[in-house]
């Protein structure tokens, strides 16, 4: 059996608490929420650290789903299960079913948060391809206060986030737009495991012309991807399969990978641009259908 | 006899169970369903310690130095071993399963990546663990041998220079087979078609890892070792030879197992350090190994390069198959196999057909990855043969252009040349192989599948259907030419009537969750008409079992499954006897009628086999010349190797834009000849076929170039879940062994064997528009991808 290094464990009561122990503690502090990405590697003996900050209490803080007129905002310590199971969400944004349903199993599913997942800044992380996708801001709070920051600046390389060493990220906000939807796409060796490549994709629609578009990639790069240019390209022009393609073709010659044990560099170029044109197609499918 | 399964309504009700063969519920289920199970890390004694082993970080160096003083003066640690202080207790190597030798601590080098260099004993787990990372090792990094095929350049790093004299990385040479013949054969074919063909270095991953329990007794002298073991037996006596503690001071106990798979056949360097640290300390020591431990150090399968050759006449006869083998035996030849079998039963590559010549020749290295070679289902090599023939019969029907079942169905091994000698020397006992492949066939609807395929193609749609047909070699084996370390592979068993007709039947072999406390329980009540139910069955306690060598290799039903009804044979002879006293008739005057002895002719006149274990323990005369007690003992040592067989055939869908497979169906019929319990074959044959979809499609153990081994966690090691494999169809043909007392032949291994092969087929057959032949396992998304790109050796 695995077993992790020493440390002194302490449970916070609220967001003021955890912020005050960080201060306290500083970088020999690590916190935990779910623990389905950290607690891994604290068997593994790969994170070591002095303290164990649990913030498991503040679920009923930071735990909801808010839906107002013009934008979503989730608390960092909503659970998988919970974006899997909150209607208005899934009525706004399909791209969460798709994506909880590919990560992982409802074991992992049942502990881990959506605060978790952002902050471990995995590069194959799906819900950071999803808040990529949806243009989500991320609310970080520290003893000084808020400041909210893009998904672009929230990622600074791999497993390495905005977040300082006494802050916490609190919410993610994912603004609300009219005529569109979304959709995730991943491909994985077997169920459970981390992506060769996903995709989340969404799209908006005025009329018969594309108003706005936007694709998240995972696995392909550092951080997650996000493509600018396929909004340009899209953006005034009616959705095409041929068009898909040259969307597919950019997101393939615009993403970084790497040949490891999930596949090769080529493999993932062509699946990046073959999981864009699956989700583009799958957006505006669902559009017709009003989902 | 020819049937599909029958799924029978009434079998989950164990009352009623048969007395004797037939579908009835697994009687160690209840404990296992309830949690109740009891494994070696379950055993707690008081004053127990911890043991922890400090592994290699490199995959060959040179140690320099080892200091312990930061770990020793840890407040909860007893004791720090290294290499050097079990060298001067003559302890630092010892003997592997193949008659080489392996460190249990390294002395000089380090020669592959988790390599046991020290061990740490303290008061509990965590200390120990902690003090792991207080000990400093200063290495002097070599390079590593990680291409096999590079292993025997000159100039390669020499790894094994602690053997006397040895000059490179040779391990062995072996061949097999004609091959002067095979050359005059493959000459005058129409047709012949080669292929490299790759079975890559897989792992068992049991989900228990393995470890024990060692407790050494000073005022008896006595230890007991609760262990993870196929073969405690075997086991014991290896320990014997090696620590010089007498052999009667030895008891080896394997309790509830957690998963073998061939993974718990070995002894591993940490039962070894385990034992050290109870005899030098005098206290009880645990070693459980952790996930990762498990699966970078301990026995892998496979790691065959193989180029297979397949000669034949223009219409389809196949006349010969050659191969020549490159096996990587990574840093100690660990293989578990009869001694003069160094490549197992891989001489049975001439598969299910009737051929004219046929050679193998192996070459054998050693490179800087874990030792082992064991098993994983594999009878002794016979997935990497089986594997090797069905992938080359499909090269063959892809080059001719011909439907690969017609093309085996017109090379069989026909019914009336049993028992048939192979061209490789081995003799198959039985055999019906049409009825089974027409049975797969019509199970699955192959005609209309065909079709469909035919339609789907000319839409750009990917489907595939494979076939694999194969005969396994089972049931090691004859006393004759086979043993492992000198020990013969028979194996004993010892039934005992208490008075009352309740029964227990005392096995060499070892369950490890293949339901030997059913089978054999129903082996006896089909002999001597004693419910199984009354029937208990140990195995796993040297101190109660009769000598055996375990269960690996499916050998327990072929082997000890023999035994056990041998022996309940001889205690009905002896229940005939006592019988005949007292129905005052002689012993030939009486019949046998399950369960009961009655005088010919007369039915009225019987007793039950209860009332002559009674009789036979109590009071009053028996008749002349005979003891009291209703028991006997057998060793039973098989005349030859059983020849289980089936046919597979499995449908799969592959996404042309993303490559991924799917296994849509897969029709499984077994023939392992007289089946016991129906309900555990399958359970066997679907086990067996999820590791099959798992070896195809994504198991592979894998390095880099540095010797680092990256499969070292399930997150790296992929093993398949419910979600990769479609609802088993399974079927069923009889054909008994004419040499096994009961007629059956095993079949843990049947499926794992057979079912590699068959994905890779359909998964090669989705391909054919691509022209793609062949490409090695694991089959992943991007691997099926690069092939569909004209790329069958992907870099990874
Ligand atoms: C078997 C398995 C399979 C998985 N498969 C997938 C998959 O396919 N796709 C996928 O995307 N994920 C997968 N995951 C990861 C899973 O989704 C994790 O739960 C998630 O990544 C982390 O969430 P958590 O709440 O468990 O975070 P934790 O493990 O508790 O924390 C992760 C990191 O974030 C930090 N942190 C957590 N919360 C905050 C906060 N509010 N503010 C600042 N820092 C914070 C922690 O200090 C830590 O460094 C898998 C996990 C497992 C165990």
């Amino acid at each position: 059996m695995q077993v992790p290094a020493p440390f002194e464990y302490a449970r916070a009561g609220n967001v003021a608490e955890a912020i005050g122990l960080l201060e306290r503690l500083g970088s020999s502090a690590k916190l935990v929420a779910g623990g389905h990405s950290l607690l891994p590697m604290m068997k593994l003996r790969l994170a070591n650290f002095e303290y164990l900050i649990d913030i498991n209490d503040l679920h009923g803080e930071l735990g909801y789903i808010t839906v107002a007129s013009d934008q979503i905002r989730i608390g960092a310590m909503t659970r998988h299960r919970e974006l899997l199971e909150s209607a208005p969400l899934l009525a706004a944004f399909p791209i969460f079913r798709d994506a909880e349903h590919v990560i992982a199993d409802p074991v992992v599913r049942n502990r881990g948060t959506l605060g978790g997942s952002l902050c471990q800044a995995d590069p194959s992380e799906d819900l950071s391809a999803v808040c990529t996708t949806l243009d989500a801001s991320c609310v970080i709070q520290g003893s000084g206060g808020q400041r909210v920051v893009s998904m672009a600046e929230f990622h600074r390389g791999p497993y390495e986030t905005a977040v300082g060493d006494d802050e916490l990220l609190i919410e993610i906000r994912l603004p609300l737009r009219a005529g569109g939807s979304s959709a995730y796409e991943k491909v994985e060796r077997r169920a459970g495991d981390w992506a060769v490549v996903s995709c989340g994709a969404a799209l908006w629609m005025d009329g018969g012309t594309i108003a706005e578009a936007r694709v998240g990639l995972a696995a392909v790069g550092p951080n997650t991807t996000g493509i600018p240019a396929i909004g340009e390209l899209l953006r005034g022009k009616a959705p095409s399969d041929e068009l898909f393609r040259e969307a597919g073709a950019l997101a393939s010659s615009s993403c970084s990978p790497v040949t490891d044990l999930r596949g090769t560099e080529e493999y993932k170029r062509h699946l990046a641009g073959e999981l864009t044109r699956r989700t583009l197609s799958t957006c505006v499918a669902r559009i017709k259908q009003g989902v | 006899m020819t049937a599909v399964e029958d799924r029978p309504a009434g079998f989950v009700d164990n009352d009623q169970k048969p007395v004797g063969y037939g579908r009835m519920l697994r009687k160690e289920d209840p404990r296992f369903i309830r949690g109740m199970g009891r494994y070696v890390d379950d055993i707690n004694l008081p004053g127990m310690l911890h043991l922890a082993i400090l592994r290699s970080p490199v995959a060959h160096a040179r140690i320099i130095s080892i200091d312990t003083r930061a770990a020793e003066a840890h407040p909860k640690v007893k004791a720090v071993v290294t290499g050097a202080i079990l060298a001067e207790k003559g302890l630092a190597w010892m003997p592997t399963l193949s008659n080489d030798v392996q460190a249990v601590l390294a002395t000089d080098k380090v020669r592959f990546q988790g390599q046991e260099v020290a061990f740490v004993v303290a008061e509990d787990r965590y200390a120990a663990r902690d003090a792991l990372e207080l000990i400093e090792v200063e290495y002097d990094i070599l390079d590593p041998v990680m291409d096999v095929r590079k292993a025997l350049e000159p100039g390669a790093p020499l790894i094994r220079d602690d053997l006397e004299g040895k000059k490179d990385n040779h391990c062995f040479d072996w061949e097999t087979g004609d091959a002067a013949a095979t050359e005059a054969v493959f000459a005058k074919a129409d047709v012949v078609v080669s292929e490299d063909i790759v079975y890559p270095r897989v792992h068992p991953a049991p989900m228990e890892t393995c470890g024990c329990v060692a407790d050494f007794e000073r005022v008896e002298g006595k230890l007991t070792l609760w262990t993870t073991s196929q073969a405690p037996h075997a086991h014991r006596t290896v320990y014997a030879l090696v620590s010089g503690l007498p052999e009667h001071k030895i008891r080896v106990i394997a309790p509830d197992i957690g998963g073998g798979f061939g993974n718990k056949v070995p002894i591993y360097p940490g039962y070894v350090c385990a034992i050290v640290a109870s005899l030098v300390i005098g206290k009880p020591v645990k070693w459980t190994e952790d996930r990762s431990e498990n699966l970078v150090s301990t026995g892998f399968a496979r790691d065959y390069i193989m180029r297979g050759e397949i000669a034949a006449t223009k219409d389809g006869k196949i006349l010969a198959i050659r191969t020549n083998v490159l096996a990587d035996h990574g840093a100690f030849n660990g293989t578990a196999a009869p001694i003069k079998y160094p490549a197992g039963f891989f001489g049975v590559f001439t598969g299910s057909y009737d051929l004219e010549a046929a050679y193998c020749k192996m070459t054998a290295v050693y490179t800087n990855k874990a030792p082992g070679g064991v098993a994983y289902a594999c009878s002794f090599r016979i997935t990497e043969a089986v594997y090797l023939v069905e992938r080359i019969v499909d090269c063959l029907a892809y080059q001719l252009d011909m439907d690969p079942a017609e093309l085996r169905l017109k090379n069989f091994i026909q019914p009336d040349q049993f028992p048939y000698t192979s061209k490789t020397g081995w003799v198959y006992d039985s055999g019906d192989y049409e009825p089974a492949m027409r049975l797969a066939m019509d199970m699955i609807g192959y005609d209309e599948l065909r079709k469909e395929q035919a339609e789907k193609r000319a839409k750009g749609e990917l489907m595939g259907i494979g076939i694999s047909f194969f005969t396994e070699a089972v049931g090691a084996g004859p006393r004759k030419d086979m043993d492992i370390l000198g020990l013969g592979m028979a194996d004993g068993s010892e039934l005992r009537i208490h008075p009352t007709g309740k029964a227990v039947l005392r096995v060499s072999c070892m369950s490890q969750g293949q339901g030997h406390e059913t089978t054999y329980a129903q082996i006896v009540a089909e002999e001597i008409g004693i419910p199984p139910a009354d029937i208990q069955v140990v195995n796993g306690d040297t101190d109660n079992t009769p000598f055996g060598l375990g269960t690996y290799g499916s050998r327990s039903t072929p082997v000890s499954g023999a035994a056990a009804a041998l022996v309940a044979r001889k205690v009905r002879d002896k229940a005939q006897i006592i019988a005949s006293g007292m129905l005052e008739v002689s012993v030939a005057d009486l019949e046998w009628d399950k369960g009961s002895f009655h005088v010919k002719g007369d039915p009225s006149k019987s007793v039950t086999i209860q009332a002559i274990a009674m009789r036979a323990h109590g009071a009053g005369d028996l008749p002349e010349g005979i003891e009291g007690g209703l028991e006997a003992q057998i060793c039973y040592n098989p005349s030859n190797l059983t020849y289980p067989f089936g046919a597979y055939i499995c449908v799969v869908d592959v996404d042309p834009g993303t490559a991924q497979v799917k296994v849509r169906r897969f029709v499984a019929v077994d023939d392992c000849g007289t089946r016991i319990n129906p309900m555990i074959i399958e359970g066997q044959v679907h086990g067996g076929l999820t590791d099959g979809v798992g070896m195809a499609l994504m198991e592979m153990i894998s390095f880099d170039e540095d010797g680092n081994c990256l499969s070292g966690s399930l997150m790296d090691y992929l093993i398949p879940t419910a979600l990769e494999v479609p609802e088993w169809e399974t079927g069923y043909t009889v054909t008994p062994s004419p040499h096994h007392p009961i007629g059956a032949k095993g079949v843990g291994e049947s499926a794992t064997v057979g079912s590699p092969p068959c994905v890779v087929n359909a998964v090669m057959d989705a391909l054919k528009p691509f022209k793609v032949r062949h490409a090695d396992m694991p089959l992943t998304p991007s691997r099926v991808w690069e092939a569909m790109q004209g790329r069958t050796r992907p870099p990874i």
